[in-house]
């Protein structure tokens, strides 16, 4: 096994994990399922002080 | 209080007492040992602050009443505000070192012609200072505070957050006095020798422990978007400065140690730590403040939840790739120089994805960009954000870097970053934590900020334009030739066609120091409780949480 095998491997194969990671970000974050989760999450920062709690 | 609760705080104060004695013990080991004269002061300092500990509680906790760590509304926030003070502390000495030597670069007499006070020993002081100290500082605060609100859990631990924010601002004492001092394993932005960093290890873990426990005892079934950054700038941070700082020393009483990378290993992973200092420790953490802050300030929700995510994880993937583009040119095999360029290139996109979501928020608000300088200086901070990370991504081809490398280019870039995004994001935060920490109902002065805003863009703006012309004059002068193929100039040539520049840049600097006595000024003033001056043109958020009048709603 050569430098290059090594180098040519470890490009390819990241190339492919980080495009599969890549697409596997967008589908969470557009999952329909999430979106209830996210809209909540949104307003998280202003709900949570004492006088806006509801 | 239950007596199980009576009797952990017990333990736990009988434990903190042991572990000052012990770090107490472990310092006056070392200032007995050593040959090393700079080395026994910094075993003096390490025991003098596990005896200072060890002493106040045994002092103060052991009577009737016990040691309240709590605030009344259920955090623990007494180390945030230590936290808050060291920021804004640190923030002018570091920002006055870094005045110093500019002013030292343009009259060289000026470093007095003592070893404590050359260039060399200034310098790493000045970057360590503004990056780990003010910085490290604003983000132990910010973190502890988002966390706390964000998960509705105070902080894990009795002393561990305590010992977090004294910790490290001890490793910061000690790695300060060592560069003046001489002690330096040489490496950008890593200079500590191998005792600080162990010390900051521990602090490091201990940080990390109560951030993630806080989280995991939240009663919030989602992690708000902040505290992921937050958590990937903590965990990162700990595997950079573990692999960067793998050295051994010459012997355990001795400041010297050798790394155990050799030759172009050795400043690969010195890139690969420096470049991810500056996308974790200055992006990803600060990110973090400005998905808390800005809402929060503007009263407005983040512009995007799903764009914040994927901000976050395209971010995180792409960042630790970058570093290479510090070692265009060099001994580092091409295909690992391209790799980096290629990254730094594709890091536009999150970094503009993530500014566009923090300037979109003001959505609706923009009116504040004019009312409240508070969310100027908010603004302006993403707005630099966005623009040195266009630049960057820029200087980082190759082509563009045979110009613009080691030349002071880089420098400006640095400082539009630094002053026009952290620093001035830093800013923004600590005017919002200062009343809500010291439950006040307004900060001391509104217009203050204001004079403060201006004065410091002002700074900033004199400072990077000078070093663009500087650096791309320096640039184009260094690869100038005569048709004999001989260079044109010599390099004290372009040492002194650059003096004027850093001059214009000096003045920028001290504009930007006098910006930060301005805070320090209306920060105590505000912490001694003073009545505000023009209570009435700040926000209602201006004030504490629990002091604020209902949302008209």
């Amino acid at each position: 096994m050569t430098y290059d095998t090594v180098a040519t491997f470890s490009q390819v194969a990241s190339l492919l994990l980080f495009i599969a990671m890549f697409i596997g970000v967008i589908v969470y974050t557009f999952w329909p399922g999430n979106r209830q989760k996210f809209d909540e999450a949104q307003r998280k920062a202003l709900d949570l002080d004492p006088q806006n709690k509801r | 209080m239950t007596d199980t609760t009576v009797e952990r705080h017990a333990f736990s104060d009988a434990l903190a007492v042991a572990g000052g004695g012990l770090v107490a013990l472990v310092g006056a080991m070392i200032a007995i040992k050593t040959t090393d004269m700079a080395m026994a002061f910094h075993g003096v300092v390490l025991a003098l602050a596990g005896i200072l500990a060890a002493l106040y509680i045994v002092t103060h906790a052991f009577g009737a009443k016990g040691l309240q760590l709590t605030d009344a509304n259920g955090y623990t926030d007494g180390p945030i505000r230590v936290a808050v003070v060291a920021a804004v502390f640190w923030g002018i000495a570091g920002f006055l070192v870094g005045d110093i030597i500019a002013w030292q670069l343009a009259f060289p007499a000026l470093n007095l012609d003592l070893p404590w006070t050359t260039f060399g020993r200034l310098r790493p002081l000045h970057t360590s200072a503004v990056i780990f100290a003010f910085g490290g500082n604003v983000l132990i605060a910010t973190s502890f505070y988002v966390v706390q609100r964000t998960s509705q859990a105070s902080l894990l631990g009795r002393y561990m957050p305590y010992f977090v924010v004294w910790g490290f601002n001890v490793f910061i004492a000690i790695a300060g006095t060592g560069y003046l001092l001489g002690i330096t394993q040489g490496k950008e932005y890593a200079e500590p020798e191998w005792y600080a960093d162990l010390w900051l290890t521990i602090v490091w873990v201990v940080y990390l422990l109560v951030f993630l426990g806080t989280v995991m005892k939240r009663k919030e079934p989602h992690i708000y978007v902040a505290n992921w950054f937050y958590l990937a700038f903590i965990v990162t941070v700990a595997m950079l400065h573990l692999v960067n700082n793998a050295t051994i020393p010459v012997s355990i009483f001795e400041p010297k140690s050798y790394i155990v990378f050799a030759g172009v290993q050795d400043a690969m992973t010195q890139w690969w730590y420096g470049h991810n200092a500056v996308g974790f420790f200055l992006t990803a953490g600060f990110l973090g403040i400005m998905y808390y802050f800005v809402p929060k300030r503007v009263e407005r929700p983040v512009y995007s939840y799903r764009l914040s995510i994927i901000h976050f994880w395209t971010l995180i993937f792409l960042y630790i790739w970058a570093g290479p583009h510090h070692l265009h040119y060099t001994a580092l095999p091409d295909w690992a120089q391209t790799l980096g360029m290629t990254f730094s290139i594709m890091l536009w996109m999150p970094s503009w994805g993530g500014m566009i979501n923090g300037l979109m928020t003001l959505s609706g608000a923009w009116d504040k960009l004019r009312t409240d300088p508070v969310v100027r200086l908010l603004a302006v901070s993403v707005a630099f954000y966005g623009m040195s990370t266009f630049e960057g991504p820029l200087m980082s081809i190759k082509a563009v870097n045979s110009l613009s490398h080691y030349t002071d280019w880089t420098i400006g870039h640095v400082h539009s970053g630094a002053l026009g995004w952290v620093a001035m994001v830093s800013f923004g935060a600590i005017y919002c934590l200062v009343p809500w920490l010291w439950q006040r109902k307004a900060l001391y002065s509104l217009k203050l900020v204001e004079w403060h805003f201006w004065i410091s863009t002002l700074g900033i703006l004199l400072y990077i334009t000078a070093m663009w012309v500087s650096g791309i004059l320096q640039g184009l002068m260094w690869r100038a030739y005569d048709k004999l193929g001989f260079l044109t100039y010599s390099f004290v040539e372009t040492v002194e066609a650059m003096h004027p520049f850093y001059i214009i840049r000096a003045i920028g600097g001290g504009l930007f120091v006098l910006g930060s006595l301005i805070m320090a000024y209306n920060v105590w003033r505000t912490i001694r409780g003073d009545e505000p001056v023009d209570a009435k043109d700040q926000p209602r958020v201006a004030a504490a949480p629990e002091l604020r009048p209902q949302a008209a709603e």
